[in-house]
């Protein structure tokens, strides 16, 4: 592989069609080439790039929008076609961040209220299921007894808990963060389990060897060893958290973008619900993005071996 | 050279030691009534067919599995759980993937001596430990970037390093190559030439437990497996493995365990 790169790199340098290099001193003339080499195969990497990741999905979203454009264009159409939107609300595209009065905002701080709340529910919910999901893994019979009951708490939708927290709490704010935490919790927990569960009885017997006690085995073994099991948890609950926080804001009111949904719904301003979709798409791919490669870093290493 | 005197106080003794594993209502006996004292800074390899129990017994005296009758007496005291006094090579390296081959010696190093060395004289430390396996060069490496028989010398590093009473070794070179092996075969006796500690190895090449113990323990097949005999290897020390080949000491040594083992207590799958 690395001997075929710099065989193009070197052929690379000496096209026939170029003047032959004057005064230069035959030293310096391979090192030329090597640079050379090394920019066109950058550039060329970064043709490789567009040619596979960027250019097919946009490809698809051209032929998306055509459909969508064709099937919702005749008269009585239920739904706006792109054009539409795009004439009616591409304020809400184009300037993010504009503030006109407390109802009146772009939907940039609305996503970015709803993040706030998301990142205390799944902030909690990632310490709390990690601790839980810890003690659970260090027992078989924790593991039996708790693992089926968790299993079908974690099928209840996250509105279904709305109503049970609104009662507990009495305010919306406190419930639609409950509601992130109570959704996003059962991943961590069982994966967390699980995790701990598989670390090597290798690991423990070093950790037995060198006496370590529960703080520092859990420190420095169970957090690290199980962290590929954590990340996916992780991954998992911040995906829900991100369902469950659109869901509860539609019924909590605030400013949050599922607000915003659910207040475009009754006023029937349809396109602007079509960009919040949009935004909200976008939103989650990032977080979970962002969490994957969060847990790449962190269990950079640990995988392997 | 002189040998250490095993007859009056016993270093490390194992005392009518039985294993049974319990696996639901059945059980069975792995060993039964091991007896062997050890003297201080002797080197002994246990040595056996596949499945007989060496790694039971050598996991019994680190503490990290409980006998079912019986006492492993170090210094006179009974140990029946395990720590760094018995530092333990284990097969498979067992280093964290997650820490780096210094960072790996330093989790030990800062758990044994952490209240009782300064920070610069852990570090130093480590980094002894670390040279003397020759690994200084790779110290900010992950396991998964360098080779089994690297791997294998961090191992050992990170067991020498907690200056224990006993090395034991659990096949330490089993899944490395001949010339790997033969390296660190040399290392280790270095090492034990060095430091004088006690070891106790387990494998199942003859030659290696030949070049480097003053003691063989053969064990018979499970199960209720027991020793069959120990064997002494009077060679003088330092062995050189060229100068070895011809020596009529090893020859015969040699050949008393492999009679052992293939004459006598044939593996049950070549014995059927
Ligand atoms: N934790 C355990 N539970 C039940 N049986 C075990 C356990 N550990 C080892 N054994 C059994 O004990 C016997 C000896 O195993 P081991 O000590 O690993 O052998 P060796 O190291 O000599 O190859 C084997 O038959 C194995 O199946
Ligand atoms: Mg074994």
């Amino acid at each position: 592989m690395a001997t075929a790169k710099l065989k193009t790199a070197i052929d690379g340098g000496v096209r026939p069609d170029q003047p032959k290099p004057g005064p230069q001193t035959a030293e310096i003339i391979p090192l030329k080439r090597a640079e050379e080499g090394a920019l066109r195969r950058q550039a060329g990497r970064f043709g490789a790039w567009i040619l596979v990741s960027v250019l097919p999905p946009m490809l698809t979203v051209a032929l998306l929008l055509l459909i969508w454009q064709l099937a919702f264009s005749g008269p009585g159409a239920t739904l706006p076609p792109p054009s539409t939107v795009w004439k009616e609300a591409h304020d809400l595209i184009l300037q993010p961040f504009y503030w006109a009065g407390s109802q009146d905002i772009g939907l940039g701080w609305r996503v970015l209220t709803s993040l706030q709340r998301v990142a205390i529910g799944f902030g909690l919910a990632a310490v709390v299921g990690v601790a839980v999901g810890s003690i659970i893994g260090q027992s078989i019979w924790a593991m039996r007894g708790l693992d089926p009951v968790f299993q079908v708490l974690r099928t209840v939708p996250p509105l279904a808990w709305l109503p049970i927290s609104l009662a507990a709490f009495r305010d919306a704010n406190p419930s639609a963060i409950f509601v992130i935490f109570i959704t996003a919790i059962w991943p961590i927990i069982i994966n967390t389990a699980v995790g701990i569960r598989n670390i090597p009885q290798d690991y423990r017997n070093v950790a037995a060897v060198l006496r370590l006690n529960s703080a520092e085995f859990f420190l420095k073994i169970m957090l690290p060893g199980a962290a590929p099991y954590i990340f996916t948890g992780l991954r998992i609950g911040i995906g829900l958290s991100w369902l469950a926080i659109v869901a509860a804001e539609m019924l909590t009111g605030g400013v949050g973008i599922g607000f915003f949904i659910w207040d475009a719904w009754n006023s029937s301003r349809l396109p602007d619900i079509v960009v919040a979709l949009l935004y909200i798409g976008l939103v989650g791919f990032i977080l979970d993005k962002f969490v994957a490669a969060a847990g790449r870093f962190v269990t950079r290493g640990t995988a392997a071996s | 050279m002189s040998r250490p005197d095993v007859t009056n106080a016993p270093y490390l003794k194992l005392d009518h030691i039985a294993k049974s594993f319990q696996r639901g209502a059945s059980s069975t006996e792995v060993l039964r009534d091991i007896n062997l004292s050890i003297a201080d800074g002797e080197y002994v390899a246990i040595i056996g067919h596949s499945g007989c129990g060496k790694s039971t017994l050598l996991n019994i005296i680190a503490g990290l599995t409980p006998v079912s009758s019986g006492a492993v007496l170090l210094e006179n005291q009974e140990v029946n759980s395990p720590g760094p006094d018995r530092a333990v090579v284990f097969q498979n390296h067992s280093l964290l993937p997650w820490l780096t081959v210094y960072e790996n010696v330093a989790l030990a190093v800062n758990k044994v001596f952490g209240s009782r060395k300064s920070r610069a004289e852990r570090d130093a430390w480590i980094r002894h430990n670390l040279a003397l396996v020759h690994m200084t060069h790779a110290l900010d490496k992950r396991p998964s970037e360098i080779s089994g028989g690297m791997k294998q010398r961090v191992g050992i590093a990170r067991a020498l390093a907690m200056e224990p009473k006993i090395l034991l070794l659990d096949e330490p070179f089993g899944a490395l190559d001949a010339l790997t092996r033969a390296h660190l075969q040399d290392s280790v006796m270095e090492i034990h030439a060095r430091l004088k500690n006690t070891m106790i190895m387990i494998t199942h090449d003859v030659d290696e437990a030949v070049l480097l113990s003053d003691r063989i323990v053969m064990m018979t097949n499970g199960p209720a497996a027991t020793i069959g005999e120990v064997m002494e290897v009077p060679l003088e020390r330092p062995r050189k493995r060229l100068d070895l080949v011809e020596d009529p000491t090893y020859t015969h040594a040699r050949a008393g365990v492999l009679e052992f083992l293939y004459a006598r207590h044939k593996a049950p799958s070549i014995a059927a």
